[in-house]
């Protein structure tokens, strides 16, 4: 299995060599992962480790399995195999430290409630049962309403905003759990230009903070730019690593076959990404 | 006013009430026809206490119908898990099968024991308000009190776990269970509405004071309270229509009540009703006149409409 880990990390960031036991437990540590539907694997054997704080897109073509490799982590479907494990324990314990924006469509946006109780949402997970959200926790979602231009936007019913203000309170909900690990499935998909800035711009900030997102992406040419490292997937883990070095045409005609249109969108991105180097 | 009035007054405000406000979280989910099927799984539960006490008696009989009504529940989840079927395509399978064995039941029920025609089985179909006794009020009045109780008391997980059960169940809380409890919330109002109402109506009740409620606003808390009202009013009023006019029954005139008051939320609520969002459309140069965008036909399908996606702005 071609897993690029910790090997290629920055030597800045890197634990100590042959001193293991001061090295902090990776993020996310995804062991031999299998899932399948109606006995159809979807995800066979996936193995991935990410050591420190970064942004990670996950790739692949359609039916590739890239929302189910969040969904395994998470838990949220049954993995007929494998094990995973986040800040070096199970994600039973460290529950409070992952954050998680699902894709727009898998919500009824005609729900009776407001942009801001959506954010307040978030800081649920902190309360535990019966506990309702105080003055706190609304202060903080308001925080975290302003973080992603939403301010003004509060008391609307969510069904009244656009596509991209929708998609901008998932990531304020994300942002009010205050989490270190992040796995968005598709944050840019079908959002308007200023919402694609003001995502790439949070998911900056968020790794600054020494948080970590694995987010799918589906514009390959915007992949050099808004990440640090690639995940290619399609049904088994093709490549992962560093952009520069795992992004290339090889791994993507492994992972797309040789669907050329997909080819020519990856090549412009590469070459664009060699202009700016 | 005769004081047998006022029980049954008392009675089906309640149980008005009650179905209101766990109605509320059965459309929002999308689960409006799990009433459905609770109520038609309930009827062999009804006939197999009978046969067992050999008397018609109240409580015992509404355990069997909670009790086979679960059990529908369950059936459906299964048939939705196990296999490739769908939760509409199982709950008509659920619901048609445990009605079928029902119905065999009772009639077996009425020809075969002498005390057949004393079991008022019939009652469970159509549903009978005149016979409501005070202790059956009391009944109702606990059973309403603890559902109240249940949603006040994880209002916050329940609201969470309906709007994005994914998102909830990465957060730690049993999304599946929470889902069951509300299931087992319906399936408890669905029992005691069964006597009152009958099995065929009584989904009806849970469902539209929720759908109505839905016009007059967009919180949450705001369509609880007014769901709840709503269907006290449906229950005390339609009781009371049928009390003034003889050979009207009493489950079909309150339903009948409720779908007026449905009929009107429909045209005339504020901002979400028909007419307020034709004028607005004519305003707006019909720009944010987007068809589907709010409950129409959808709600009397009794599903609360997937939200039509407008362009970015």
């Amino acid at each position: 299995m071609n897993t690029l880990t910790s090997a290629e990390t920055p030597s800045h960031v890197a634990a100590p060599r042959g001193d293991e036991a001061v090295a902090p437990p990776p993020v996310l540590d995804v062991h031999d992962v299998t899932v399948a539907y109606h006995r159809k694997p979807v995800l066979w054997d996936v193995d991935l480790t990410i050591e420190t704080p970064r942004l990670v897109g996950i790739v692949g073509p359609n039916g590739a399995g890239k929302s189910t490799l969040l969904k395994a982590i998470l838990g949220l479907v049954p993995a007929a195999s494998g094990q995973v494990s986040v800040f070096g324990g199970s994600l039973k314990q460290h529950r409070k430290l992952v954050g998680y924006v699902p894709q727009r469509e898998s919500v009824d946006w005609d729900f009776p409630v407001s942009a801001f109780d959506v954010v307040l949402m978030g800081t649920y997970g902190q309360l535990g049962w019966f506990r309702r959200p105080g003055r706190k926790q609304r202060i903080w979602a308001k925080e975290c309403l302003a973080k992603v231009g939403m301010a003004d936007f509060a008391r609307r019913q969510i069904g009244q905003l656009s596509g991209g203000q929708q998609q901008r309170i998932f990531l304020a909900r994300a942002l009010a759990q205050n989490a270190q690990l992040y796995l968005m499935d598709e944050p840019m998909a079908g959002v308007d230009a200023a919402t694609e800035q003001v995502v790439f711009e949070l998911l900056q900030e968020m790794r600054d903070d020494g948080k970590t997102v694995v987010a799918v992406h589906h514009d390959l040419r915007t992949v050099p730019q808004y990440f640090d490292d690639v995940l290619l997937l399609n049904m088994r883990l093709v490549a992962m690593g560093p952009v520069a070095e795992t992004f290339n045409q090889e791994n993507l005609r492994k992972t797309y076959g040789g669907r050329l249109g997909i080819l020519d969108e990856a090549g412009e991105a590469l070459r664009s990404q060699e202009r700016s180097a | 006013m005769t004081y047998t009035t006022l029980v049954v007054l008392a009675g089906t405000s309640l149980l008005g009430a009650c179905s209101g406000l766990v109605g509320c979280f059965a459309v929002l989910r999308g689960r409006a026809l799990t009433g459905d099927a609770v109520a038609h799984a309930a009827l062999p539960g009804v006939c197999l206490a009978f046969l067992v006490l050999g008397e018609r008696r109240l409580p015992e009989m509404l355990l069997g119908a909670l009790i086979t009504g679960l059990l529908g529940i369950a059936t459906v989840s299964a048939l939705r898990h196990m296999t490739r079927i769908k939760e509409d395509a199982a709950i008509g399978i659920v619901l048609g099968v445990f009605y079928g064995v029902g119905i065999v039941l009772s009639s077996f029920i009425q020809k075969q024991t002498t005390t057949g025609s004393k079991a008022g089985l019939d009652s469970y179909i159509l549903g009978k308000t005149a016979g409501m006794i005070v202790q059956d009020v009391i009944l109702i009045g606990l059973a309403s009190a603890s559902c109240l109780a249940v949603v006040l008391l994880l209002y916050k997980e329940f609201k969470v776990v309906a709007f994005d059960p994914g998102f909830a169940s990465v957060q730690g809380w049993p999304a599946f269970r929470l889902d069951l409890l509300l299931m087992t919330l319906t399936a408890v109002t669905v029992v005691i509405g069964l006597p009152s109402v009958g099995l065929v109506l009584v989904a009806a009740l849970l469902i539209i004071p929720a759908a109505a409620a839905r016009f007059w606003t967009r919180r949450l808390g705001a369509m609880l309270c007014l769901a709840t009202f709503f269907g006290g009013v449906i229950g005390a009023v339609g009781t009371l229509v049928s009390a003034r006019y003889h050979h009207m029954p009493a489950g079909p005139t309150i339903v009948l009540v409720g779908t007026s008051l449905f009929v009107i939320s429909l045209f005339f609520a504020p901002r979400r009703g028909f007419i307020a969002r034709i004028l607005r459309a004519r305003r707006t140069n019909w720009e944010t006149f987007a068809p589907g965008d709010e409950a129409v036909g959808v709600a009397l399908a009794s599903r609360v409409g997937r939200h039509q996606e407008r362009p970015d702005v």
